[in-house]
C-alpha cells in the first residue's frame, strides 16, 4: 500500500517534471534563437498589461489562424505603441509580420489570420515610443488532418491576385478610434510547396509590404512574411479628424529559399483607396 | 543451400507482405467497394478510411482510388485478384486527399495508367511536403515523395475511358470539395461514383469552395442515378435525397455567414456560432465544423 503510494507520488511527479520539460522546450527557439536574432541585448517585460493576444487554443484550420492583438493602454502624443512584432515560434520562417503605428491610430489593436505549422507559441511584442518593449504570448496547437497550408481553390485566388479591399464602419466618427478592415487578394505562397516532377521547391510569392495612409499620413506601415494566410486580413483602428482617402499600398516579393530573405526579388505594386466621409 | 536460404527468406519475408484482402461490396454489377470507417486518420487506422474500390470491364479493372497508405493499396489489390483475373489498366485518383491517394504506389507498374483532374498534379504539389512531412506522426506510415504519382492522364472536363465492353464517363468538376474532384459514372448500371463530392453521416468537409460544391450539387441533383457511391459512408440507391443533408448543410453555412458578414461581424464570431444546430447530425463535427466555417468565410467575403 505505502508502495504503492510512493509509486504513485513518483509517477505524478515525473509527469509534472515531464511537463515542464516540453514546456520549456515550446521556449527553446525563442530563447536560443529568435531573441537575440531581434532584439539583442533588449529586455522584454512578459506582461499582459500592454497587450494581449487572443488565439484558438486548437486551430482546426492551420492555414488560416484567427489572431486578435487587443492593447491595453490609449495611444496618445506622450505614450504610444509604436510597432508591433509578431512570431510563430515553430513555424519554418517564425516571423509573421512588423506593423508601425503611431497616436493617430487611437487604438494599438491589431486582428490577422496566419499560418501555424505545428504546435507552437504566437508570440506578439510591442515597442512604446520610449523604446520600452512588452510581450505576450498564446499557445496553439495546430492540428493538420485533411487541410494544409495551401489549398483551397488557386485558380480562384490567382485571378484575383492583387485585388484589394476596405470595409469600414457605416458611420466613421470623428475624433474617435474607427476599425478598418483591409482586404488583400493573394495566395501568399510560402515557398515550401515540392514540385512533383522535377522534386524542386517552388519559389515563396508573399505580400512584403502593406502602407496604409490617410491623406497620405501613415496609419499602418508593415512589413509582412509566408506566414501570414493567404487573402491577408488585417484590422486596425484609427482616428480621423475630417473627411480624407484612406490609401493601401502593398508589394510582394518572391525568394529563393523559404527559410532566408538574402536573395529575394521585388514582385508588383497594387494600391486601392476608399474616400471616408464621417 | 543457397536455394534453401533463398526460400528460408521467402518464407520470412511472406508475413510482411501479405496483406489481407478488403472486404469488399458489389454496389453493382461489377462495381466493387471497400467501405471506410468513420473516423479521422490516426495511427491505428493509418489513413484507411475512405471508400475505395474497383470497376471490372471485359478486358481490365479500373480501380478508384487506392486506400490510405500502401498496405491498403497492397490489400485492395488482393481483393481485386481474389474477384477477378482481369489485369488493372487505369487507376483513378478522384482527388488529392490523403485518404484516397496514399496506396497509389501499389499498382505503380507497366500498363497501368494514371488518371486525375487536370488540377490534381498541381495540388499534389502544393501539399506533397506538408503531407509527407507529417504521415509518420498523424498517420504512423513512412511516406515518400514516391508515394504520391500524379496523373498520366489529366482529365479537363470529359473523358471516356473503356474497359472492354465497359465504358465510363469521367467527370473534372469546378472547385467543390477540392480544386480537383473527379466523379465516374458507369452508364451500363446507371452509377454515379461521386467520392467526396458526397458525404454521409461523416461531416462534409470543405477544401476547395462551398459555392462551387453548392453549384455542382445542384447540377447533379437533376439527373438520375440507380446507385451513388460516396467517398465516406454508406452507398445508396435513392439519389436525390440522400443528398439533402450535404446540402442542406452547406447552403445554411451559405446563408449564415453570408448574413453575418452583411452585419459586419467577423470571422472569429462565426466560427463560434454558424452551423452548431448541426452538432448531432453528423459524425466527425467537432474535428471538421469549425474549419468549414473557416474557409467558408475566408471565400464568401470576396463575393461582390
Amino acid at each position: 500500500m505505502k508502495r504503492n503510494r510512493l509509486g504513485w507520488l513518483l509517477g505524478w511527479s515525473l509527469l509534472l517534471a515531464a511537463a515542464q520539460v516540453s514546456a520549456a522546450e515550446d521556449e527553446r527557439n525563442w530563447t536560443n534563437v529568435l531573441k537575440d536574432q531581434y532584439y539583442q541585448g533588449k529586455a522584454i517585460v512578459e506582461s499582459d498589461s500592454v497587450i494581449t493576444v487572443d488565439a484558438p487554443y486548437r486551430a482546426e484550420d492551420p492555414a488560416l489562424v484567427p489572431l486578435k492583438i487587443v492593447s491595453q493602454m490609449p495611444q496618445t502624443k506622450d505614450k504610444f505603441i509604436k510597432k508591433i512584432t509578431v512570431f510563430v515560434d515553430n513555424n519554418p520562417y517564425p516571423f509573421v509580420g512588423e506593423f508601425e503605428m503611431g497616436p493617430e491610430s487611437g487604438k494599438a489593436d491589431l486582428a490577422m489570420r496566419v499560418r501555424v505549422n505545428t504546435y507552437s507559441f504566437v508570440r506578439v511584442v510591442a515597442e512604446l515610443n520610449d523604446g520600452q518593449l512588452f510581450m505576450a504570448k498564446k499557445y496553439i496547437k495546430a492540428s493538420g488532418g485533411c487541410s494544409a497550408p495551401m489549398g483551397a481553390d488557386l485558380d480562384a485566388a490567382m485571378k484575383r491576385l492583387g485585388k484589394m479591399k476596405f470595409r469600414v464602419p457605416e458611420q466613421v466618427k470623428t475624433g474617435e478610434a474607427n476599425e478598418i478592415q483591409l482586404f488583400i487578394s493573394h495566395p501568399n505562397i510560402s515557398g515550401m510547396q515540392m514540385d512533383q516532377v522535377s522534386r524542386t521547391i517552388k519559389k515563396s510569392h508573399f505580400v512584403r509590404s502593406v502602407n496604409v495612409t490617410f491623406d497620405g499620413k501613415p496609419v499602418l506601415t508593415a512589413k509582412t512574411d509566408i506566414a501570414v494566410s493567404a487573402d491577408p486580413n488585417f484590422r486596425f483602428f484609427f482616428v480621423p479628424e475630417k473627411s480624407g482617402v484612406l490609401k493601401a499600398e502593398i508589394t510582394d516579393a518572391s525568394c529563393e529559399s523559404p527559410t532566408s530573405r538574402a536573395v529575394c526579388t521585388s514582385g508588383n505594386a497594387y494600391s486601392e483607396s476608399y474616400q471616408i466621409n464621417p | 543451400m543457397r536455394i534453401f536460404l533463398i526460400l528460408l527468406c521467402m518464407v520470412i519475408a511472406m508475413p510482411l507482405y501479405a496483406q489481407s484482402a478488403l472486404s469488399m461490396t458489389e454496389a453493382a454489377q461489377g462495381i466493387y467497394v471497400h467501405q471506410g470507417k468513420h473516423e479521422l486518420p490516426d495511427t491505428t487506422n493509418h489513413g484507411a478510411i475512405a471508400n475505395i474500390g474497383f470497376i471490372v470491364g471485359d478486358r481490365c479493372v479500373a480501380v478508384i482510388d487506392t486506400g490510405g497508405n500502401p498496405d491498403e493499396g497492397m490489400a485492395l489489390k488482393q481483393s481485386i485478384q481474389k474477384i477477378t483475373s482481369k489485369p488493372v489498366c487505369y487507376v483513378i485518383n478522384t482527388h488529392v486527399h490523403p485518404d484516397h491517394i496514399y496506396g497509389n504506389i501499389a499498382f505503380k507498374m507497366r500498363g497501368v495508367q494514371f488518371i486525375g483532374h487536370k488540377n490534381l498534379a498541381r495540388a499534389m504539389a502544393a501539399r506533397a511536403q506538408f503531407y509527407l512531412d507529417r504521415a509518420a506522426e498523424q498517420i504512423a506510415v513512412d511516406l515518400k515523395p514516391e508515394n504520391l504519382i500524379p496523373p498520366d492522364k489529366a482529365v479537363n472536363g470529359h473523358m471516356k475511358i473503356d474497359l472492354g465492353g465497359r465504358v465510363l464517363e469521367l467527370t473534372a468538376h469546378a472547385a467543390a470539395h477540392t480544386d480537383n474532384d473527379l466523379t465516374v459514372y458507369d452508364p451500363a448500371t446507371e452509377t454515379l461514383w461521386m467520392s467526396d463530392l458526397l458525404f454521409i453521416r461523416h461531416l462534409p468537409v470543405i477544401d476547395g469552395s462551398l459555392l462551387g460544391w453548392l453549384k455542382e450539387i445542384k447540377a447533379l441533383e437533376k439527373r438520375s442515378f440507380k446507385i451513388v457511391i460516396p467517398g465516406h459512408g454508406p452507398i445508396v440507391s435513392d439519389w436525390p435525397k440522400s443528398l439533402q443533408p450535404e446540402k442542406q448543410y452547406l447552403e445554411t453555412l451559405q446563408q449564415e455567414i453570408r448574413a453575418l458578414i452583411k452585419s459586419g461581424k467577423f470571422i472569429e464570431e462565426a466560427i463560434e456560432t454558424v452551423g452548431y444546430q448541426f452538432k448531432d447530425q453528423w459524425l466527425l463535427f467537432d474535428q471538421f465544423h469549425r474549419k468549414n466555417v473557416t474557409a467558408a468565410f475566408a471565400e464568401l467575403e470576396w463575393e461582390e
